[in-house]
């Protein structure tokens, strides 16, 4: 009897708990948790970690001391770091806007009915599905100095007399490295705004051809204002994972010629890990915050106006 | 059939019931891994070696033997080279990687607090093998410890095409710069360009851009070690020749080549000299039917050695030396020091540099005197290669402050930025500047 008993407090107690649960601030909080913990610990906690080492003097083996602001003063009177600067909004800024024109375009074809749409949607996706190291080393090949296919095959068209010298020279490489930037993304691009554009009734477009509006106007007015929410979005994602690439400045050119294609990601390698001076390395990376967080809230200010509208 | 004895048996039975009975708690109270978990471990991490017998050699043949007469497991995980200084970053300080990591050149200096001293093992060697040279020493020991264990110096020599020289009437290799320019801008003018990488890649821009500098007069520093000194009258000197020389007579291409990328254009017959390991020679001599010359004779015929050319100052060679370092977080610091002596006996090591055919020469004395050296006449120049090299960090002593220079590429990237239309003046104060950062001056 004695035993029933207990067992009814418990059951009770345990009733009780989950009463709680009925308060959805209780339920809201439980739900969080797991993603707060997931954020918090990989997260949080490195970009913690990362802000106590870029304050310190800490090199690899040795945890430093607390030398204040004095990395980031350093940065300031760094030539290389301010290279780096530009080349990672220039890089950001030009692959973004072919990105988007590019994606939307290959979108806009693939909504249209065709025979085989499938397998082409699935071909288009390569480019994304293919680790990037890989692809990034075959692109490498491709501009390779010496054996490049491009200047193979323009040499034989009678396009050029000398190998363009891809990778080694300064403008050529960024080109270089933001083709194939572009290349990996557009398919990235395409199928979220395909996704995008198959929300858009198509009896909006044909009413509005019914109202006798031509084709660049039944975009600019009906498939364009309602694409725009999706396209921010997608923007959002790309200009993130491109102002923090690393992969393929590392494998294309690992900074060079003359460290003449460093990004933020890059140089702070170069200087943090390959070097061996861990608190400058995160000073590089932690300057790349602000700017980020910048084009981030603006970028979010816009969607929620654009959400509203 | 495995013999099992009765004693490993009942250890066996014991730790499993240790294990059964108090689970993950009882091994952790203890503090011990279980008896049968407690195989003697060694983890080594090198770069891809050049002459892939070798790696061959290790892996199929002296490593089996050492497990066997060491009763230890011996791992051994080979990596480009440029990722060696990465994965040494990230071991120390997670605390946790290969026990065994190699270095080169001033590597060690980077990570000398993070690893053991091995005196005891370099200074036996330095005693059994008729002393260890001097520019090994200086990259391995600081004076106080050794930081790592000398291990070889791939020796940076010129290969380059005797016929294609010939044709612009010269047969031996262009003993001063303004030689091997004159003859370099025929050999371009016939698309048989120079290759010469002014990358960032550890070995052949380096010790291309140092001893060039070097030859010139030019230094990083002043004897102090301290005092910054390379914005002279003989850099500048150096770089406005480079500019001439890169334009006239060198593969404008090979601004962005890494260590592999010269092997190819060789191998290829598109470059008519480069500086280099062995690696090009060993390799056109293992494939004759590969790589053959215009005429379809065997190609590796047609190379030779050479050192770098002298400049107003004399003739330099830097290497990429290479050495094992020892890591302070490793748990199997005896084993691991157990294999360093095995893997450094005479016997043992013989074996392995046998296989290299002269692509590494050992950083002692005794074996410039080996009759591998008599083989092949191709190969002898890279004998005295490990005696005659100097460090980076000159005039003064290689040490942390070097090294950080070397792995920042700020004496190639001086280089780089003139021949990429940078002022010379310009060039030298920026490389200037950046020495200045690295030496707190």
């Amino acid at each position: 009897m004695a035993v029933t008993a207990l067992g009814g407090t418990e059951a009770k107690r345990s009733l009780v708990r989950f009463r709680k649960l009925e308060d959805e601030r209780w339920l809201a909080f439980v739900l969080l948790m797991p993603t707060a913990l997931l954020l918090g610990l990989f997260i949080a906690y490195p970009f913690i970690e990362g802000v106590l080492l870029s304050l310190s003097d800490a090199k690899v083996g040795d945890n430093g001391h607390f030398v204040g602001l004095a990395n980031f003063f350093k940065l300031w009177n760094d030539g290389i770091f301010w290279t780096s600067v530009w080349n990672t909004f220039w890089y950001t800024g030009v692959t973004t806007v072919f990105k988007l024109g590019l994606g939307l375009w290959l979108a806009m074809l693939l909504n249209r009915h065709f025979r085989g749409k499938a397998i082409i949607r699935a071909f288009i996706l390569l480019p994304f599905i293919i680790p990037t190291v890989l692809s990034t080393f075959a692109w490498k090949w491709m501009f390779d100095p010496t054996f490049s296919v491009i200047n193979w095959a323009l040499l034989h068209l009678g396009l050029i007399h000398l190998p363009i010298n891809w990778l080694g020279n300064p403008d050529l490489a960024m080109g270089s490295i933001m083709a194939v930037n572009i290349w990996r993304g557009v398919p990235f691009f395409a199928i979220s705004l395909l996704a995008g554009l198959q929300t858009i009734s198509p009896e909006l477009n044909e009413a509005a051809a019914i109202d006798g509006a031509r084709p660049w106007a039944r975009f600019w007015y009906v498939t364009w204002p309602l694409l725009l929410p999706v396209t921010m979005v997608v923007m959002l994602f790309s200009v993130i994972q491109t102002f923090a690439d690393f992969q393929l400045v590392y494998v294309m050119t690992g900074g060079g010629p003359a460290n003449a294609t460093h990004l933020f990601a890059t140089y702070a390698y170069q200087i943090g890990i390959v070097s061996g001076l861990l608190s400058q390395g995160a000073a590089v990376s932690l300057a790349m915050f602000p700017f980020l967080f910048i084009i981030v809230v603006v970028q979010l200010l816009y969607i929620r106006r654009v959400e509203v509208r | 059939m495995v013999n099992t004895k009765r004693r490993s048996v009942i250890k066996l039975a014991g730790s499993a019931a240790a294990v059964a009975s108090t689970g993950m708690a009882g091994i952790l109270a203890t503090g011990r891994t279980p008896a049968f978990a407690q195989q003697k471990m060694v983890h080594w991490l090198r770069w891809v070696d050049f002459v892939p017998a070798s790696d061959a050699l290790l892996r199929k043949t002296m490593l089996p033997r050492a497990e066997k007469e060491l009763g230890m497991k011996i791992t051994l995980e080979t990596v480009n080279g440029n990722d060696l200084k990465p994965r040494a970053t990230a071991a120390i300080q997670s605390g946790t990687g290969p026990d065994i990591i190699q270095a080169f050149n001033t590597d060690a200096y980077i990570y000398a607090n993070s690893v053991v001293d091995l005196s005891d093992l370099a200074l036996d060697l330095d005693k059994r093998e008729g002393g260890i040279y001097k520019y090994c020493r200086s990259l391995c020991s600081d004076g106080k410890m050794f930081m790592s264990m000398p291990w070889a110096v791939p020796g940076a020599m010129n290969s380059w095409r005797t016929s294609w020289f010939a044709e612009e009437g010269v047969t031996s290799f262009p003993k001063t710069w303004e030689e091997y320019r004159a003859v370099g801008k025929k050999l371009k003018a016939k698309g048989r360009p120079i290759g010469q990488t002014l990358g960032h890649t550890f070995g052949d821009a380096p010790t291309f851009t140092y001893p060039y500098l070097w030859s010139w007069g030019g230094k990083e520093l002043e004897a102090d070690g301290k005092t910054v000194a390379i914005n002279s009258k003989e850099t500048l000197e150096s770089v406005k020749f480079m500019q001439a020389f890169w334009k006239e007579a060198c593969d404008e291409g090979a601004l962005s080549w890494d260590d592999t990328n010269n092997n190819r254009a060789f191998l290829s017959g598109t470059i008519s000299s480069t500086l280099n390991g062995a690696s090009i020679y060993i390799e056109a001599s293992r494939k004759p039917d590969t790589y053959q010359t215009e005429k379809g004779t065997p190609l590796f015929k047609d190379i030779q050695h050479a050192p770098l050319p002298a400049g107003p100052a004399g003739q330099f060679g830097m290497h990429l030396m290479q050495s094992d370092m020892l890591m302070k977080y490793s748990k199997n610091q005896d084993a691991a020091k157990a294999f360093l002596k095995w893997i450094h006996d005479e016997k043992n090591y013989g074996e392995w540099f046998n296989s290299q055919k002269g692509y590494s020469t050992p950083c002692t004395a005794k074996w410039e005197s080996n009759p591998l050296w008599n083989a092949d006449p191709v190969m002898a120049p890279f004998k005295v290669a490990a005696r005659l090299g100097q460090a980076p960090g000159f005039a003064g002593l290689p040490n942390q402050k070097a090294a950080e220079a070397l792995a920042k590429y700020i004496v190639t990237d001086m280089y780089a930025k003139a021949v990429q239309g940078t002022a010379p003046e310009e060039a030298v104060k920026w490389a200037e500047g950046e020495l200045k950062k690295v030496y707190n001056t």
